[in-house]
């Protein structure tokens, strides 16, 4: 929501619900849950509010949203056109370059992070570079963007599932440049 | 919301509108924001652009070699602005296949609203461990010569799978292919309709 939370935190809430709940509800009943602990948390809305503002709905379920306001509204403030651009100009060069071999990173932190738990400490190749974006595992705690090199880095399937692994499949994973280390005794190929 | 989907649990209705209320009443939320968003996607979008770029890509070897290198300036063909995409082209040695397995990120902009299956667990789990037995499970044989490519959407990127043309297509124009082109086709779930059904 515009000016009120970013995307990460977004997305963080809703890695904060309760597992068993998270596993039991549709996408957008994640969606309200995330909305709503950020909107609490940030004491945009009060608890109270909200469940007497729900209590009203529940009294009258075809009325519309707007019949409960109370007074004019201000004006909502402007949405930023740029609010889903992620990519940040950067003049330091990449570290990694396409076709280098490199190892993920082992680490399991408390917060948010796009470093999926099924590739950690495991090897693969830069395929691409993604240009510099802002780096969630920062912006989702509102520690600031600090953008940072992405690529997609190719895993072997075997490398990620070992003996389960399916023949002849390979995994993309988009990464940050701080979730990756050169893989060691390692050539470009 | 409620009128259109009966079966939706009223606290979740009672909920939604009153969080639309109360950023309404504190000036966070623009009266037809919400109408606004749902229109976009579930109308004015659909799995249409996406579906337009691919048909186009068919029939223009050009257009298909800028989709797969810049799919901005394509897709800016067709009036929008999407940074973000990135186009995997299948062929016969290779076929690529889209999830996000951190919270089921998704093409919006050119596929249009999700289907709901790709929000649940066993999609985004098993499209990246098993995803072969998936596929057959979903009615789509890959071969084992033919190589999984599995896109996880981790970070911001989002991705679209240009299909294979199918057979017996041959002098079809862009618009006789569209309705060719499923939106699971651009997901990576399935093969485009055959030939014959468009007939």
């Amino acid at each position: 929501m515009h000016g009120v939370f970013n995307i990460d935190e977004f997305r963080h809430a809703i890695e904060r619900m309760v597992p068993s709940t998270y596993l039991g509800v549709t996408y957008y009943e994640k969606w309200l849950d995330g909305i709503t602990r950020l909107l609490t948390e940030k004491g945009v809305v009060t608890a109270d509010e909200l469940e007497r503002r729900q209590a009203f709905f529940r009294d009258h379920p075809d009325a519309p949203a707007r019949d409960a306001v109370a007074g004019t509204p201000p004006a909502p403030p402007p949405v930023d056109p740029n609010w889903l651009s992620f990519i940040r100009e950067s003049k330091a060069p990449p570290r990694f370059a396409e076709g280098d071999a490199v190892v993920t990173r082992r680490r399991h932190p408390h917060g948010h992070t796009r470093l999926p738990r099924y590739a950690r400490g495991k090897r693969g190749v830069i395929a691409r570079f993604h240009g510099v974006q802002v780096f969630p595992d920062s912006h989702a705690h509102g520690f600031g963007e600090h953008p940072q090199p992405l690529y997609s880095v190719r895993f072997d399937a075997v490398e990620l599932w070992g003996e389960s692994a399916e023949p002849n499949a390979t995994v993309h994973i988009d990464l940050w440049e701080s979730y990756l280390e050169p893989a060691q005794g390692a050539t470009r190929g | 919301v409620g009128k259109n989907h009966p079966r939706v649990n009223p606290y979740v209705v009672s909920r939604v509108r009153a969080l639309e209320s109360l950023l309404l009443e504190k000036g966070l939320l623009a009266p037809d924001a919400v109408d606004r968003f749902v229109q976009q996607y579930e109308r004015d979008t659909g799995p249409m652009l996406g579906a337009r770029a691919v048909a186009r890509a068919w029939t223009d070897a050009r257009y298909k070699r800028l989709l797969l290198d810049d799919a901005r300036t394509a897709l800016g063909e067709f009036g929008l602005d999407y940074a973000m995409l990135v186009v995997v082209e299948n062929t016969p040695a290779v076929h690529n296949l889209v999830v996000c397995t951190l919270c089921s990120c998704y093409p919006w902009p050119v596929l249009g609203v999700p289907p709901t299956w790709y929000k649940m667990p066993p999609y985004r789990s098993r499209a990246v461990s098993e995803p072969r037995r998936l596929l057959s499970e979903l009615g789509l044989e890959v071969a084992e010569e033919r190589a999984i490519r599995v896109w996880d959407s981790s970070a911001e990127m989002r991705y679209m799978v240009l299909p294979q043309r199918p057979a017996g297509t041959d002098g079809f124009d862009e618009n006789a292919l569209l309705p060719l082109i499923t939106r699971d086709a651009l997901i990576g779930v399935a093969e485009p309709a055959a030939a014959t059904s468009a007939r």
